[in-house]
């Protein structure tokens, strides 16, 4: 459904183009690419990338480090949305992970040790993990919408993760930790490398095993899917389990970085910027069809925008003001109804898929439009 | 010997059966009332406050005017959380208000300390501001169908980011008018309430009344209950959702301007995070997030349970603050569990 649909060698250029601005990855790519040039004319040698130290230094580079945490917590994410649902909590789980992680390596002697290191991110993550099978339960067993099942966590986890860190910002010096999130290895920030492990590793479980199908078959419709024999409550519980564990390690990555757990601020509304992201990368919110690829593009367009203010010279506060711009944007063009009055048959047909994703015929998007049609009639 | 046995046991199953059935049905019936959960959160509240009579009886706890602070300290979250009510009936979620909230009281701040405008035109603007912005977010949720909660998250980052548009520090109001205005009290015989307490009542008594007695109030109540049905009844579905937002924007910017006379000082970073306060009132007040299902007099409920657990956790002294979240997040859970066991009885 999301495998990119390879261009057919026409021996006309128009067509061929045509292939290429109906590619879901096309939207979101051009954005990105955008943004990046923008940044041309005001910071001279933005793409150039110094080796330094034994280490490569550039804006890219920065871009990839600082966005890794929120490219992890989006990958999560649209697993979950793809089955229809949503995650608030990962902000929260973010938060208690760096939390309890760095309380266990400040409570110990040598916190240089690597086995001590080990075993204080084992904990974390296992936290995380509890905290995802918390949500899974509460979503697929006992049905309850996601918003408000995951709004749980998010409300008491913060409270949770200052109950650790004794309201305090809890900070630590321990040269193996902070290898995760700040620390470089053959010349690259080490976080990249765990970034595109776990990319690869869903790639590879949701599009080379029958995962995906499953995932995008249970958002598609739950109750249809389990009737033909998908163990729907499982995949759920599953999707939710991994956005958490995706959300504890961007959570040790974060704390990491900077060598502290702060309960209150730590992972603050990452959750918006991963649904963003998730939004950004042509993954509908109704659940059904996603785009790990898409979502990295996603989080990267953000965090290069993030950048590119700073760099620009715009005062930073207006931050903000943009990135509703750009969910308003991103929204508009994904909304089949915003497509047929501004843009008339000719896209509101499913077949122009401005915005990502929508590429034609995909059931979602055909179940949308045959959704939309009686009311429009009678309204 | 089985045969003799058989007839007692089973007249004795079967006594247990009905038994059981008139008590699930008893049950049943219980779950089914919609003012179940109102019930439950009163008594929730009743018996917190008596916990905390006798708990803290030496410290003060049991003055009037303890209870009274309740509504003063809370004003401006119960008037939130009656617009939430308004948008949750409707089965719809607003994340905005506390960005609302917060650029409220940033513009008043702004308007009445950098322009010098009187606080009287102040007022109308801010509010015009906040239903206007309310109604811009029914209007795209409702014409180009865009599920509400990514809506107003995009309203959350506007308003917030406007805030810090408008100025990134603080801005503390000194003048005279809204000091005044904040420190005027309403005597009681036994305590005092200020002009925000006395505010949100009102507010509090309009929208029960809207929500009751009104065509409009059914109408929020009929959308929110099935929203299909309610269109082909012939109601005007995308005129109310679109008022409904507008009525949440607006006791939103209502909300900040009590918030700004409860703190007299405009701050970007004001009410982070209150949207969450609001909704957690909403459903711990017994409102259905599903919508159709709840009474505004339960969001009073569920806005002073917070609030007493805010006095209790400083009458304690011991506890940090961080208590309240977690005792928030656990009667959330307890009440959607609550909600749970509700629909579902009424499913089958």
């Amino acid at each position: 459904m999301t495998t990119p649909p390879t261009p057919t060698p026409t021996p006309t250029p128009a067509p061929r183009w045509r292939a290429l601005t109906q590619h879901h990855l096309f939207w979101p790519v051009a954005v990105l690419v955008v943004l990046l040039l923008i940044n041309v004319p005001f910071t001279p040698g933005f793409f150039s990338i110094k080796m330094t130290d034994g280490h490569l230094y550039g804006s890219l580079v920065s871009i990839v480090l600082f966005g890794s945490p929120l490219i992890l917590v989006a990958v999560g994410m649209t697993l979950v949305i793809a089955t229809g649902g949503i995650d608030l909590s990962v902000g929260a789980v973010v938060a208690i992970t760096g939390a309890l992680t760095c309380s266990y390596i400040s409570d110990q002697a040598d916190q240089d040790s690597l086995a001590g290191v080990f075993l204080a991110m084992g904990i974390g993550l296992v936290a995380a993990v509890v905290c995802g099978l918390w949500n899974g339960f509460l979503v697929a067993r006992m049905g309850i919408q996601p918003i408000i099942a995951t709004l749980i966590i998010m409300v008491a986890g913060r409270g949770v993760a200052q109950l650790i860190t004794d309201g305090q910002i809890i900070t630590i010096n321990s040269e193996p930790y902070k290898l995760i999130g700040g620390g470089y290895w053959l010349t690259l920030p080490f976080s990249i490398f765990v970034v595109a492990a776990v990319v690869a590793i869903t790639v590879a479980l949701t599009r080379r095993t029958a995962l995906g199908l499953l995932v995008e078959s249970v958002g598609g419709n739950a109750e249809a899917s389990r009737l033909v024999g998908i163990r729907s409550t499982r995949i759920k519980i599953m999707v939710y389990v991994f956005c958490a564990l995706c959300a504890g390690i961007a959570g040790l990555m974060i704390s990491s970085n900077t060598s502290a757990a702060d309960g209150n601020n730590a992972g603050l509304w990452i959750e918006l910027d991963a649904i963003l992201a998730v939004v950004i990368g042509g993954t509908s919110l109704l659940g059904g069809r996603f785009s790990i690829g898409g979502t990295v593009v996603g989080a990267l367009v953000i965090q290069t925008l993030t950048t590119t203010i700073y760099t620009i010279g715009v005062p930073t506060q207006t931050n903000l003001v943009f990135k509703a711009a750009v969910v308003i944007v991103v929204c508009l063009l994904q909304s089949p109804k915003f497509r047929t009055k501004v843009f008339g048959g000719r896209f509101g047909s499913g077949s122009g898929a401005k915005g990502g994703g929508a590429s034609a015929g995909t059931p979602a998007d055909t179940a949308q439009s045959t959704a939309a049609a009686p009311k429009m009639e009678v309204s | 010997m089985s045969t003799t046995a058989q007839p007692p046991q089973t007249q004795n199953s079967g006594k247990t059966a009905t038994g059981a059935a008139s008590a699930a049905s008893k049950a049943a019936r219980l779950l089914a009332d919609r003012r179940l959960p109102v019930v439950v959160t009163a008594t929730l509240f009743v018996v917190m406050y008596l916990v905390g009579l006798g708990r803290y009886q030496n410290f003060g706890f049991a003055e009037p005017q303890v209870f009274l602070n309740l509504f003063i300290d809370n004003g401006y979250l119960l008037v939130a959380a009656v617009g939430a009510t308004f948008v949750i009936l409707s089965g719809g979620i607003d994340l905005s208000v506390g960005s609302v909230i917060g650029f409220t009281t940033m513009l008043t701040a702004w308007l009445v300390e950098k322009q010098g405008l009187p606080v009287i035109v102040v007022i109308p603007i801010a509010l015009g501001v906040g239903a206007f912005g309310g109604f811009l977010m029914g209007y795209v949720i409702h014409n180009f169908e865009i599920q509400p909660f990514i809506v107003t998250l995009a309203g959350l980052f506007l308003f917030r980011g406007l805030c810090l548009v408008i100025s990134k520090e603080s801005i503390a109001i000194t003048d005279s008018s809204v000091s005044s205005m904040a420190q005027a009290q309403a005597q009681l015989g036994v305590g005092f309430l200020s002009v925000g307490a006395i505010i949100a009542l009102v507010v509090l008594a309009v929208a029960f009344y809207v929500l009751h007695y009104t065509r409009f109030g059914r109408r929020v109540y009929a959308i929110g209950g099935n929203e299909h049905s309610a269109m082909l009844m012939g109601l005007p579905q995308g005129g109310t959702k679109i008022a409904v937002y507008t009525v949440s924007g607006f006791c939103s910017a209502l909300a900040g301007l009590l918030f700004t006379l409860y703190i007299q000082s405009g701050d970007p970073l004001h009410a982070t995070g209150m949207e969450l306060d609001a909704i957690a009132a909403v459903v711990i007040g017994g409102t259905l997030l599903t919508g159709g299902s709840g009474y505004v007099v339960g969001t009073l409920f569920g806005v002073l349970v917070l609030g007493l657990i805010k006095s209790i956790i400083q009458f304690e002294g011991t506890l940090s603050s961080w208590w309240t979240k977690i005792a928030t997040g656990v009667l959330l859970c307890a009440f959607i569990l609550i909600q749970r066991a509700m629909t579902a009885r009424k499913k089958t």
